[in-house]
């Protein structure tokens, strides 16, 4: 084969560089820095999420995790004490420089600068504060013994100490270092336990029926009265009227006396509650009493294997879902917040969604596209910039004095002065907030209205149907992702608000949920516990924010995982209705 | 390149089929013409649908002149004529789909067996059951097929099964989609075939049991095989309907129509019988656009 000559390489004059040192210049395509800006923004915007996110499940989930207690001593001549004792329990929360307000010294090194130690240490009704403050300087031992116990008490908190002794009813005592006190400690505090459920269906479900029975009956009795000052004389003895005025008394005496008997029960199963008693120490040295059914829970912190901990984190985790607050909130679970927050949020979604998609269709469908549906649709969007304070006193002025007080007018005169509807409640709540989120419904309907091609329109007309049933069979389950979206916006948006709820229904404490096995089971006017003004009450309004604040991240946590937990139901119907109606791409 | 001669093949091979179907090549030139109309109908025509000096107005802008035409019963009538003429708003106006169009107006009149459309006393959805119409792009609701189909009885009130079961498979089976979907009718009509959802969008159609049908380029989204399915379809159907179809596909004119209007800049320039107007055309520009001169 020929040998190639091998040709110099001479490039054409477009490739070959006008100027060397312009060859070395890398050249950079426009647009790409604000790609590179894009990227920023973004990775900016999830960073403050996920870090939101993460302090809030650490914060949250720890709460629940069984932490060791330590038994410290202080020296003698501290100046600090814990209930006059210089030797106390408590769970390491913080380890930090102390802060102080003297001015920093000029050459003092900053690993000179004091430490502080913050400890939980519990039994409230002792010291009377749950958290403390130590300095370093004043701790001279500090130990994990595995006898530690820690009991959470109905009242005043966890008590920490050590265990001395059981007192059983009958009088025998059984030492806490006995082989089976442990069992027998614990088989009481089931006992207990279902005692006091026992005692809590008595009061609440049986005796809340019977006061609400009762209460009728008062109504309905006062009615008759009237009825009767309201007739001539003669007639006011009718033997007709006087029927009805004994069995409404005969009914009464009947409601009266299976209340006593409920009574009686429960206070019977109270007295059989605190028979018991365990004897504990703390570390000071003082005894103290405390009667069975104060306790709830007991575990020894120190001795806990890694399975155990597991099992007493589902275990308290569980509890606080299910469980009501005990001691102004600090305490006990959340549950009564957390139905609260499902139902209320349910009621808005499904008030919101008809009254929006209804505008919207309208605002698409049937009004002339002109001047005035521009504007109102502007209108309609600068709705979702108004604050949502504003939309709870709308919505009190509104919703709660004008038709709640009407509605009493009509319906409940009997009742009043006490407003039945007449003041906040769940359904003026969530009316409130369906409200606040319509804008959103209303946009995302009249999108996915839009979108809907017009050939589907046309072929719908063409088989003779009327626009109506046009928009009714073809169109709206052709938009129904898109509305869809609407509804799960507006979810997103009702469930987080706390403001506007202040005003129309939400309390700190509520006795009873709005549905119950109280006929009619729905109590549309009652008021209700809400998470996210939960978390406002707890990190703000609580007398021991110390306390609360594990509560507070633990709530903000729960409050998360059910609007999660609803808007993920509602991706799946939509996800199941896109399968449905998805038009295909032809 | 390989690949490139079995396009070719391909083509090749649908177009022995569309020849075996409608056993009729395209007409290339006059001369070749007349073995394009194997089917056409000579029996005399009776006037079904008149137009009486039609002008019609999208806003200010009128797109169609003075249209006269009578179009005859139970024949198939061509609309031809290049992009933007007129023919889909003359076929849209046979069953007022244009009055969806704000802004729109009209002068003159179109009858249907002898009563206007514009009538008062006539209600557009009544007249919208009479004339059926089959759209360039099918259109199937996100629905079941046999839900589909009956969805022009479901509208008018019939809830009775058994009628609508009848319906459906009488139906189907005038548009030659019931051996291929019977087993499925409660599946999503979405999940069809191109060729097949036009088809069903004709089931859906003649479901109404109408006098017209009208179709608005039903073809021409379509592959050669669908398209000549559907023009066996037309064929078929005109024992039953008074079909108007519109395309701008020549051959397709010549294969399926018995009559042919031409329509130019919103004016019915020549309007005759098929055969007679592709081989001898009295006018100029009919002439220019059936050679393929312009359009
Ligand atoms: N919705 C409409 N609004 C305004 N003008 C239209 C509309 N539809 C069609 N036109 C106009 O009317 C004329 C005829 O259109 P069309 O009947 O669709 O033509 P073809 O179907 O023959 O292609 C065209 O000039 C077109 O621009
Ligand atoms: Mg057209």
């Amino acid at each position: 084969m020929p040998i190639l000559e091998k040709k110099p390489i001479n490039p054409h004059p477009a490739f070959r560089p006008a100027d060397p040192r312009a060859a070395v210049k890398k050249r950079s395509t426009y647009g790409e820095p604000l790609v590179w800006l894009t990227s920023v923004g973004l990775s900016a915007g999830l960073l403050m999420v996920v870090a939101l996110l993460a302090v809030v499940f650490v914060n949250g989930l720890t709460v629940f995790w069984p932490k060791p207690v330590a038994a410290v001593t202080l020296s003698p001549n501290a100046k600090d004490s814990v209930g006059g004792a210089k030797s106390f329990a408590g769970t390491v929360i913080k380890h930090q420089k102390k802060i102080t307000h003297a001015a920093v010294i000029p050459g003092q090194k900053s690993s000179d600068a004091p430490y502080e130690w913050q400890f939980y240490i519990g039994n409230k009704d002792l010291y009377g504060l749950g958290y403390k403050y130590i300095d370093n300087a004043d701790i001279v031992g500090m130990s994990r013994p595995k006898d530690i116990i820690v009991i959470e008490r109905l009242e005043y908190g966890n008590a920490i100490g050590r265990a001395v002794s059981l007192v059983e009813d009958d009088g025998s005592v059984v030492a806490a270092e006995h082989a089976s006190f442990g069992n027998r400690f614990s088989a009481k505090v089931r006992t207990a336990n279902e005692r006091r459920a026992e005692i809590k269906v008595i009061e609440k479900s049986k005796i809340g029926r019977v006061n609400a029975r009762m209460r009728e009956l008062t109504l309905q009795s006062q009615e008759l009265e009237k009825q009767v000052k309201g007739l001539p004389k003669h007639r006011q003895n009718d033997p007709e009227l006087s029927h009805e005025r004994k069995s409404i008394e005969h009914e009464e005496r009947g409601l009266q006396e299976e209340y006593d008997q409920l009574a009686a029960k429960a206070r019977a199963l109270r007295e059989v509650q605190n028979a018991s008693t365990l004897k504990y120490r703390l570390l000071s040295g003082q005894e103290k009493d405390l009667p069975i059914g104060q306790v709830v829970s007991f575990y020894y912190p120190n001795q806990l294997s890694l399975v155990q901990k597991i099992g007493h984190f589902f275990h308290s985790f569980w509890r606080f879902l299910a469980e009501e607050p005990r001691e102004a909130n600090t305490e006990g679970g959340i549950f009564p917040a957390i139905f609260g927050t499902f139902v209320m949020t349910l009621m808005m979604s499904l008030a919101v969604t008809p009254f929006g998609v209804i505008a919207a269709i309208y605002l698409r469908e049937y009004a002339k596209q002109g001047i005035w549906v521009r504007m109102v649709r502007i209108a309609v969007n600068n709705l979702a910039g108004v604050p949502s304070i504003v939309f709870g006193v709308f919505g009190l002025g509104f919703f709660v004095y004008f038709v709640g007080g009407t509605m009493d007018k009509i319906f409940f005169n009997s009742a009043l002065p006490t407003p039945t509807f007449g003041t906040g409640g769940i359904l003026w709540a969530a009316l409130t907030l369906a409200l606040m989120t319509v804008p959103v419904v209303i946009v995302a309907t009249e999108e996915s209205l839009a979108a809907v091609p017009r050939g589907v329109r046309e072929g719908s007309l063409a088989c003779g149907a009327s626009k109506w049933q046009t928009i009714r069979r073809v169109v709206l389950p052709a938009a129904a992702p898109g509305i869809m979206t609407g509804f799960i916006l507006a979810m997103a948006r009702g469930a987080g608000e706390v403001a506007p709820l202040m005003m129309v229904g939400v309390v700190k404490l509520a006795p009873t949920l709005p549905l119950d096995t109280v006929v009619p089971f729905v109590h549309l006017e009652r008021k209700f516990m809400h998470l996210g003004f939960h978390i406002y009450d707890l990190g703000f309004q609580s007398p021991d924010s110390e306390a609360a604040k594990p509560m507070v991240f633990a709530t903000t946590l729960v409050l998360i995982l059910l609007i999660l937990a609803l808007n993920l139901t509602a991706v799946r119907v939509r996800q199941n209705l896109r399968r449905k109606y998805a038009l295909s791409a032809v | 390149m390989p690949s490139q001669l079995y396009n070719d093949e391909e083509i090749t091979m649908t177009d022995t089929q569309i020849g075996s179907h409608i056993n009729a090549e395209a007409p290339r030139s006059k001369a070749q013409a007349h073995d394009a109309f194997p089917k056409a109908d000579t029996s005399p025509d009776i006037a079904l649908i008149q137009a009486r000096n039609f002008n019609f107005f999208y806003g200010k802008q009128q797109a169609l002149f003075d249209i006269s035409l009578d179009i005859p019963e139970r024949k198939v009538t061509a609309f031809i004529g290049p992009s933007g003429c007129g023919k889909s708003t003359i076929l849209r106006s046979i069953n007022r789909m244009n009055d969806l169009i704000e802004g729109v107006s009209h002068g003159g009149d179109i009858t249907i067996g002898g009563t206007s459309i514009y009538d008062p006393q006539l209600e557009v959805i009544g007249l919208r059951r009479r004339v059926g119409m089959v759209f360039q792009k099918s259109n199937p609701f996100p629905k079941s097929i046999y839900e589909n189909v009956v969805y022009g009885l479901r509208v008018a009130g019939e809830n009775r099964k058994a009628r609508l079961d009848e319906v459906v498979e009488q139906s189907l089976k005038s548009s030659a989609l019931w051996d291929e979907v019977k087993d499925r009718l409660q599946e999503s009509a979405l999940a069809l075939s191109g060729g097949q959802m036009q088809r069903l969008c004709i089931a859906r159609a003649i479901a109404n049991e109408p006098d017209v049908l009208l179709m608005d380029e039903p073809c021409s989204a379509l592959d050669p095989i669908a398209t000549a399915k559907i023009e066996e379809l037309i064929y078929q159907l005109k024992r039953d309907f008074t079909i108007v179809i519109v395309t701008h596909n020549m051959q397709q004119a010549a294969r399926v129509s018995d009559k042919t209007a031409f329509f130019y800049l919103g004016k019915l320039i020549e309007f005759n019988n098929t055969k007679a107007m592709f081989i001898s055309p009295t006018k100029k520009q009919t002439e220019d656009y059936i050679t393929g001169r312009f359009g």
